[in-house]
């Protein structure tokens, strides 16, 4: 692969992975028993749902009286979670579908977790439009359908029942999107299992063979899904911020609420995953799939977004004095000023301040500042939310009707079973799926892989042709280290990549212990002269010149000096696989490399065909 | 089953192995069944002569179908079918459909492709496959002949020389 892969970005995959290693890794999860945490954890969820469960039924038998809602104060805690459970469910799409139009790498590691989160979420907030219209077994006259009563259609005009198909829809194509990556996934358990396991993961994987074909139509798809989500993501939010901007009501008759409800959507969903995924990586053992390099990315995401939605707030406060309009002036101050001003506060605090810490590097990449932050985001978009909606009600226009509105004991316990509802979910698809996508962490592995690219990787410089006589200078060069993952041999991987992390140079007891012996060619500790990149010689790739110098063969004038035959065994001992290649012509042209003579090389290598003599 | 096949495989444990090993039975005219990866290759399809995937094609035309469908309906049944006056607004308003419209172009896309993926590939719930080789969904590259199309010989004799690490006959 001649891809270039720059040093500056990092690793996405640690650890010196095999695809092997990476399948192991990822599948285990769900083949051993679970922990002791995951147990506990799965009670508490299931408690807080069945609670939940029990003030929704409370709610639909005695009705809607049972929440502190009133006249003047049609919304409450309903509404606000909605919003804060669907602008949760914005970051899943997001990372599966912008990111992957951008080609942004880092999708690969949290994407499946983040889906899998947004279509928690979407359930979870689908419940609060459900439930709050006071009927809920007739809630299925949200959608047109031909009856009896005239027939009598929906309002097409109102944005409540746009928010009916943009979520509906949203919900829709997040679980096909996210369940088509699953299907080849599914594949790989079912693979590794037998029996019953064998037979529930052959139906979820829908029968994938891995044929050339499928995988050709899967990337089709899964593009053409990405560029209609993409503009869909979008929509819903800007949907659900119509629900307010369309009415009359001062603080919500704002065109600015689309773009801001967007990016705060966007800001919330980011916040939640990262919630997540520092718990999930740390249970299941996932830090070399879910790097410091992801949660680094996501915090720059955050921290973008969060000052999206402070313009957004200081933009609403200028505009509010600029209009001139008393009623949006008042209800600004009211906000900032009036009964709720702790949520104003909160809000501010939680959105606008706290996510400013990312922006110095080191406290981005800060695991315990970045678990902190991002539950304060949480806390803070609901705030949002809440100013939005609670505060605004309960002063309209006529004073008379003021009041203040505080939930009921129902009201909160809903919001409680709606966590405990998206936690449940969330520990029962740890255990069934993998977390992180096997086969695109697999199709990365060559360009963000740590042997491949960053300071760890095992081979010196890259093909970049044309650029002098090696390339890449610094320590990188002096770094000797043995790939263990020769052909077939993966055991040892994990000790050798926690030794070369720091990138020193030396190599560990169990690397040299997986020397082919046979070779009769003991490695080098280290040369003292550059070594060369012996790429350039045409038939020698990133695996073979690992090999090579694994052999003690660094630099070009060592290459013109081994007899073929040698090199020969060199490759033989590496592996079946390495038996094929035909090196006759490799001392040849390493002599003209070690001479400088690159336009000779170039001559050589036109005749050559993949390094050998034609 | 009623039409088995009997098959020679080898697997091959990078993907440039794999590549390269396509390329060279294509240059010795071996007819390959199909070819099985753990993860999409890219450079593959072109090598392996595999033309474009239309299903693209059926999307545009899926969507197309929802656009009409919701604009269509909305308009239908606003003008046609039961006409109401909503906040002073003309029967037919435009503006107010364009949300309702895009949300089901997207749905209908989304579910024809998805739908028509499965169904043209073969694939869904219940589906049993034959396995070829437990490792393909793990770490292995396999390149599969079909006896019946190629000389078996032949075909097992490119696929060790071409660097495949196992080579196996199957019936499947």
């Amino acid at each position: 692969m001649s891809a270039h892969i720059s040093d500056i970005r990092d690793p996405l995959v640690l650890g010196h992975k095999t695809y092997h290693d990476i399948t192991e890794d990822l599948v285990s999860p769900t083949e051993r028993p679970p922990g002791m945490g995951w147990t506990v954890g799965l009670i508490l969820s299931l408690a807080m749902l069945a609670f939940g469960l029990f003030c929704i039924a409370w709610t639909v038998w005695h009705g809607i009286g049972t929440w502190n809602l009133n006249r003047t104060i049609g919304w409450g805690w309903d509404i606000t979670n909605f919003v804060w459970w669907i602008g949760i469910g914005h970051a899943g799409t997001l990372i599966s579908a912008i990111l992957l139009l951008f080609r942004q790498k880092w999708r690969t590691g949290v994407n499946r977790a983040a889906e899998a989160m947004t279509i928690f979420a979407v359930i979870c907030a689908a419940i609060f439009p459900g439930i709050h219209v006071g009927r809920a077994w007739v809630v299925f006259y949200f959608f047109p359908y031909p009856n009896t009563r005239g027939p009598i259609w929906p309002n097409f005009n109102s944005p409540l029942l746009w928010d009916v198909f943009a979520i509906s829809t949203y919900f829709t194509v997040s679980l096909l999107f996210w369940y088509t990556g699953l299907v080849p996934d599914f594949a790989t358990v079912r693979d590794r299992a037998s029996g019953l396991r064998r037979k529930i993961y052959n139906f979820l994987s829908f029968g994938w063979t891995g044929s050339a074909k499928h995988w050709q139509r899967w990337e089709s798809l899964s593009l053409i899904l990405a560029g209609i989500a993409t503009p869909l993501v979008l929509s819903v939010h800007t949907i659900v911020s119509f629900d307010f901007a369309t009415s009359i009501i001062p603080g919500w008759h704002t065109t600015i609420f689309p773009p801001y409800f967007v990016a705060g959507a966007i800001f919330s969903g980011f916040a939640m995953v990262l919630t997540l995924m520092i718990v999930t990586r740390k249970l299941l053992g996932l830090e070399e799939y879910i790097t410091i390099a992801h949660i680094e990315s996501m915090n720059k995401v955050i921290v973008v977004t969060g000052t999206i939605v402070g313009v957004a707030y200081l933009t609403e406060l200028f505009i509010a004095w600029y209009s001139g309009y008393v009623y949006e002036q008042f209800a600004f101050f009211n906000r900032a000023a009036g009964p709720y001003w702790w949520s104003y506060f909160g809000m501010m605090f939680c959105n606008v301040i706290s996510p400013q810490v990312f922006w110095k590097k080191s406290w981005r990449r800060n695991i315990a500042l970045t678990f902190f932050v991002s539950i304060v985001i949480n806390i803070g978009m609901w705030f949002e939310r809440f100013v939005i909606i609670g505060t605004t009600l309960a002063r309209d226009y006529v004073p008379s009707s003021w009041s203040y509105y505080s939930p009921t004991w129902v009201e909160i316990g809903i919001f409680l079973g709606t966590m405990g509802l998206f936690m449940t979910l969330y520990l029962l698809f740890c255990r069934v799926a993998p977390v992180v996508a096997i086969a695109e962490i697999k199709s990365i592995l060559k360009t963000a892989g740590d042997q491949y690219t960053g300071p760890n990787k095992l081979h010196h410089g890259h093909d970049d042709h044309g650029h002098g006589h090696d390339s890449g200078h610094g320590k990188d060069h002096h770094l000797k280290v043995v790939s263990s993952n020769i052909g077939a041999g993966t055991a040892g991987t994990m000790g050798a990549a926690a030794a070369v992390r720091e990138g020193e140079s030396f190599i560990t007891e169990s690397e040299v212990e997986q020397q082919p012996k046979e070779s009769g060619i003991s490695p080098k500790e280290a040369t003292q002269a550059q070594p060369d990149n012996l790429k350039k010689i045409e038939g020698i790739g990133p695996k073979i010149a690992e090999i090579l110098n694994n052999g003690g063969i660094y630099t070009f004038a060592e290459l013109a000096n081994t007899p073929v035959d040698t090199i020969s065994e060199l490759l033989a001992a590496a592996g079946p696989r390495f038996q094929m290649q035909v090196p006759e012509s490799w001392p040849e042209q390493a002599g003209l490399a070690r001479d400088g003579k690159w336009n000779e090389l170039k001559d050589l290598q036109d005749r050559l065909d993949g390094g050998k003599y034609v | 089953m009623a039409n088995t096949k009997d098959i020679v495989y080898g697997l091959y444990n990078d993907e440039e192995d794999l590549l390269r090993a396509v390329k060279q039975a294509k240059a010795d005219h071996l007819e390959i069944m199909d070819v099985y990866t753990p993860f999409p290759i890219h450079g593959l399809d072109p090598i392996l002569g595999l033309e474009e995937s239309r299903l693209h094609i059926a999307g545009f035309i899926y969507g197309a179908i929802g656009t009409l469908t919701a604009f269509g309906g909305m308009t239908w049944i606003f003008t046609k079918d039961w006409k109401q006056i909503f906040g002073g607004k003309p029967h037919w308003p435009v503006p107010s459909f364009i949300p309702i419209t895009f949300e089901l172009t997207v749905l209908f896309a989304c579910v024809g492709m998805v739908i028509t993926f499965y169904v043209i590939n073969g694939l869904g719930p219940g589906v049993v496959n034959p396995t070829i080789d437990l490792r393909i969904t793990d770490d292995k590259f396999c390149i599969a002949f079909d006896k019946s199309e190629v000389n078996a010989a032949a075909a097992e004799s490119f696929l060790r020389s071409s660097g495949a690490s196992e080579v196996h006959s199957k019936t499947i």
